[in-house]
Parts: structure tokens; sequence; C-alpha cells
């Protein structure tokens, strides 16, 4: 039985009008992600994948074309509606992590919820340390950014991404702030966290990070050139257990 | 309301996230509010003390002077064509039907000798019913009588002042002292009656017959000053209309001309001096309110500073969900938040402040409650005006933009 994708988009086209100068970032995207996959959006820069990203997280509305997010219409929503759809169905994780600075990571983790319409901001504080706990953090919930290091900065993120149980986590080059070894433990995680059935869609311009999912879309001036399951997955977890890495984990 | 409170505590959190900033904004607001309250209550504190001090004059005293009052025409300035005059004041004690006493007042000023030493002060010369217009109850001794003031015998009765200065720890009643050589009795000395408006010791005075004052130290046949006294407040008006018609005859005034004298009561005083203090009160506020206002400015540099500062906060909360109108009202409650905060601590400030000032000048300075949520008020009104234009600022941004800002 096919369950509804968590991504439908039909012909996506963004145009930026900048003065008499137009671009087309997005010259008709067709994509369809199925819940529990996990995929890699790839790109050199200039390929539109940022301007994709930030479709798909509903944070720009196309210039044409359909998009559904979850069954739900979501092209030519209003501001307010997008956030929203932002709030309740997409946790985001950004490659330089974008917590709130002086903010525990508890209260990161726990803002979500606090703009949450649909629901009362009830038991915010508890429903934070379960998603902090989800990515090991339950004993740094109270800890500040500045007191936590890159790697355990971006799993607060990812807490954060995880608190409202979103359809989708979209992760826009998670790792481009961290050293091979926290990428690794990152993509350990997401790795994990898809095993447990979360939509993941990441964007990234490393073939090595792009490994580790299953499933790699290839864009090219604004439109996808490539569109494969990845042959062989590697498993982030195994990988950090392998001499490269196991000297440096001691 | 639920929206409000989780706003609320947002706001909060940023505002103790970073107390230096915090502090920092605020403190044009607490200087302000501050400044208000002080300066208020000096000015309010001066009101209460003048009209304290009126009422300490005497009850229903109606003070009549020399020369015109400013009104009408060129005037020669008040006394500069002084013509009042003893019998002018036997004139009024004679014909005037509405007033229960009137004494002259002649003003010697000189050195008095007697006691233990010398004292510099002046001399009244008035008539017996002067204790009764300035209701001014005797500490010991006894007031002059008509035998005394007829005769123009050199009899005194002493200011508090003069009796402590001259005879430090003993009663004067019949000791002698010399007024500019002059042989005088104590008789009596005067209560202790204070201070008057301007700040002038009522007590150091002497008090003696006008007759003998006249005679002796003055020798001036114009007087500046006469009192009277009405049986009620009521006769008043009545009263000082009577006083007028008895002395434009006395001063043998045509139709055409204008009084060359003032007829004023302790109302007149009273409403004048108040008309000072409010005045003064308002000026003193006004100044105050710029401090406040520039409080206010920097409220909004501040937020300026801390909406491009955030832009990535701002980025973070649009991009997790939050409506643009959310993050106004954060930012409008935390700008109205520590504007008011501000306030409150302003309004210790204040009264700190008006304290200090009233045990280290001797002023009295009274803080009163719509003062306080007056400034309240307007502190809040300021931390909303000015909060306003960043926390729209905020609301605006474009969360693919302000996640990006480096």
């Amino acid at each position: 039985m096919r369950t509804t994708p968590v991504i439908a988009t039909h012909g996506l086209v963004k145009v930026y009008t900048t003065g008499a100068s137009e671009v087309r970032a997005l010259r008709g995207i067709d994509l369809v992600v199925q819940r529990g996959e996990f995929v890699a959006v790839m790109g050199a820069s200039g390929s539109g994948k940022s301007t994709l990203m930030n479709i798909l997280g509903c944070l720009d509305v196309p210039t044409e074309g359909s998009y559904e997010l979850d069954g739900e219409r979501v092209d030519g929503l209003g501001k307010n509606e997008l956030a929203d759809i932002r709030n309740r169905k997409i946790g985001f994780v950004f490659q330089g992590f974008n917590l709130l600075p002086r903010t525990s990571a508890a209260e990161n983790v726990e803002l979500p919820l606090l703009y949450d319409r649909s629901r009362p901001p009830r038991a915010t504080r508890q429903l934070a340390l379960e998603a902090l706990a989800r990515v090991g953090l339950a004993d740094r919930a109270h800890h500040m950014p500045n007191e936590l290091s890159g790697g355990q900065q971006q799993r607060v993120a990812i807490a954060r991404a995880l608190v409202t149980q979103p359809a989708l986590l979209l992760a826009d080059e998670p790792t481009g702030n961290l050293d091979s070894r926290t990428s690794v433990e990152v993509m350990a995680l997401f790795q994990q966290l898809n095993a447990q059935g979360i939509t993941i869609v990441l964007v990234t311009h490393e073939r090595d990070i792009a490994r580790y999912t299953q499933r790699v879309v290839e864009l090219r001036d604004g439109r996808v050139v490539r569109d494969l399951a990845v042959a062989e997955r590697a498993d982030a977890a195994t990988d950090l257990l392998s001499p490269a890495f196991a000297a440096e984990a001691v | 309301m639920r929206r409000t409170m989780v706003l609320l505590k947002i706001a909060w959190q940023s505002i103790l996230r970073n107390p230096l900033r915090t502090l920092l904004t605020m403190l044009g607001i607490i200087i302000g509010v501050g400044a208000v309250i002080v300066m208020v209550a000096v000015g309010l504190g001066a009101k209460e003390r003048i009209n304290q001090q009126i009422q300490n004059l005497g009850t229903n005293m109606i003070i009549l002077t020399a020369g015109a009052s400013s009104q009408g025409g060129v005037s020669q300035g008040a006394q500069s064509f002084n013509r009042l005059t003893v019998a002018n004041a036997e004139a009024l004690r004679r014909d005037a039907t509405l007033l229960t006493a009137v004494s002259p007042v002649i003003i010697a000023p000189g050195q008095v000798i007697g006691g233990v030493g010398n004292w510099r002060t002046h001399t009244q010369g008035v008539s017996t019913d002067y204790q009764v217009i300035r209701d001014w109850p005797l500490a010991s001794g006894t007031f002059f009588d008509l035998t005394d003031q007829r005769n123009a015998r050199k009899v005194a009765v002493l200011g508090a002042t003069v009796a402590e200065n001259l005879f430090p720890g003993q009663d004067p009643v019949g000791q002698e002292i010399q007024i500019r050589s002059v042989p005088f009795k104590v008789i009596g000395v005067l209560a202790r009656k204070g201070q008057t408006a301007g700040g002038a010791d009522q007590d150091d005075v002497i008090i003696a017959p006008y007759t003998t004052v006249q005679t002796r130290l003055a020798g001036r046949q114009f007087i500046p000053q006469i009192l009277a006294a009405t049986a009620s407040s009521a006769d008043i008006p009545a009263a000082m209309e009577e006083i007028r018609a008895i002395m434009r005859e006395q001063h043998r005034l045509a139709s055409w001309e204008e009084d060359d004298f003032t007829v004023r009561n302790q109302t007149d005083l009273a409403q004048a001096a108040e008309r000072t203090t409010e005045v003064m009160t308002l000026l003193l506020a006004a100044i105050a309110s710029i401090s406040l206002l520039v409080g206010g400015i920097g409220i909004m540099n501040i937020m300026l500073v801390s909406v491009t500062e955030r832009t990535r906060e701002i980025g973070i909360r649009l991009a997790v969900g939050a409506h643009g109108a959310d993050v106004l009202t954060q930012f409008l409650v935390e700008s109205t938040v520590m504007a008011l905060v501000g306030g409150a601590l302003g309004v210790v400030a204040g009264f700190a402040g008006a304290r200090l000032l009233a045990s280290l000048t001797g002023w009295d300075t009274v803080v009163s409650p719509p003062t306080v949520v007056l400034a309240l008020a307007f502190s809040a009104a300021v931390g909303i005006f000015f909060g306003f234009y960043p926390a729209r600022k905020a609301a605006k941004l474009n969360p693919i933009d302000a996640l990006r800002y480096e």
C-alpha cells in the first residue's frame, strides 16, 4: 500500500528578479521523497540546491509549480501559514548550527514548541529533554552553546529539529562546519534516526557525506541531472571504528 | 492569553540573557524617571512649605503696602513714593467697620546690646493689635498695652531667636536691653514661629510700640506696611474694598487717579506663591522629562543595535515557526518591560534621591503617588513608542536572509 509521499513537487520553477536581469535558479524540478527515505541533494554552488532547500523548507515560495508536503499543498500559502507549516512539519538543521547564544541546550530545543499554535505549550521542557536524550545529550541540557563542542552543538540543533516530531528533517550542509570525525558522528546519528523511520533530506556538496544516505539527487543549473540509489551505502557507526578514526577517538 | 504568556516568557528570557545590555538600556530611563520624581518632589515640597508658612503669617490678615501694584500704565515701582503714614493706620482703625485690628509696621534695623552680648536684628514698631493680627502667642511675659503705646514707653517684646542669642538659658523678661543705644525694658518673649516662605527667620525680631519706634529709632514720617485683620475670612473681600475707599480718601486721590497703594490678603499671597511654585515644578519636570526622552531614545538605539545583532536569532525564530507578529511582540515586550523595570527602579532612585536631597539641603520634598503612577505610565509609553520601530524592523526580516546574516 502506497503512503502519501513526504515531498512531492511538480515543475518547480524559481526566478529571482534583480533589477532588469532574471536569474532562473530552478527550471522545473520534479521530486518525490517517500516516508522513511534518506536523500542527499548534491550539486555545485549555483546549481540551485540552496533555492530548492529553501522551497522544500517552506522558507521561500516557488515562482511556478506545485509542492505538496506530507499531503498538504504548500505553494501559494501566506507568510504566517508557511511559518506554521515549518513549525509543525519541518525540522531544520543548519550548517552553522544556529543555536540561540546564551541560551541553554534545553531552552534551544524547546524553542519550536513555544511557537506551536496548534497545541498548548505544555510540558515543553519535558519534550525538550526527551529530544536531547535521543541525540545522546541528556547530561548537557543546561549547558550553554559556547560550553559545547561543534558536534554537540549540532546534536542540540538536531534535537531541536526532532522535538516537534516533524514529517521531514531538512539538513543544510550539516557537516560543513565540523571536522571529519565529528561529521561521521553526526552522520551516524542521522542514520540512526532514519532507521527509526524519520525522513531526512540532506543538502551537501561532499560525496563522502552523501555515501551515508540511501539516494542521491544531483542538481545542475536548476535541473535534476541524476537521481540514483546509493549502491554501496556506508555505515557511519562502522566507519567510526576504522583505524583512521579510532586513533583520534581516545 | 496563553500566547501572550509564552511571548512574555520569551521576552523575559532574552532580557535576562544579556544583563549588562539590559542595565545600560534601562539606565537612561532610571535616571529620567528618578529625575522627574525628585524634581517634582522638590517642587511639591516647596509648595507645601509655602502654604504652611502663609497660614503661619496670621489668620484673616490683610496687608496694605505703599506704591501702586504694577497694573496699568508705567509703574514707578512699589514703594518708590512712600505714602503710608501712621495717620492712615489710625484712620483705618477709626473708620473701617469690618476690620477688627489694624497695626502699622515700622521697621528699624540696628544693633541690640543686652544680656550676654549684642545682636544685629531689626525692631518692628507695631500697635497692640499686632499680636491679634499675626495670631502670635507669647512664650513668657506680656505684650505691651495701650498705655505703653500711648506714652511711647520703651518696652520691647523679643522674638525667640533674639531672646536665645542675648539671654541663652534664661528668661529675659524684666531685663534691660539697648536698641541703638536706647534702653528698653523686656516685657515679653514671643513663641517661636519659624521661617517665612522666603526663608527669613520670623523670630529674629524685636517688637515695640510703633510710637516708641517712631520717636526713638526710626523717625520717619512714612511707614512701609499696615497690617489689618477681619473677624472672618468671609469679610476679607469687602474689608479690602473698605480699605481702598478709606485710603483713597486719605490720599485724596481723584477718581481718575490710580491707587498709590496695594491691598493684598493671604489668599492672593498664597495664589501668587502657588503659581510660582507650580511654574517652577513644571519647569523642573520639563527639564527632567528631557532626560526621560533621552532615555527613550537610548532604548530605541539599543533595540536597533539589538535587532541587527540578533538578526540570526530572529532568523532562527522565524525558521522554527514564529510569525512576524510574534517577533514584533517579543521585541515590543522587551523594550516595554525594560522601560517599566527601569521606571520602577527610577521610582526607587527618585524616592532615595528626594530623601537624600531633603537631608542634605533641608528642603521639604514630597513624593506624590500621582507622580509615581504618571512616571511609570510615561516610561511604559516610552518603551512602546521607541520600541516599535526596531520591533517592526525585526518582524519584517526575511528568514532566509536573517539566517545567512553574519
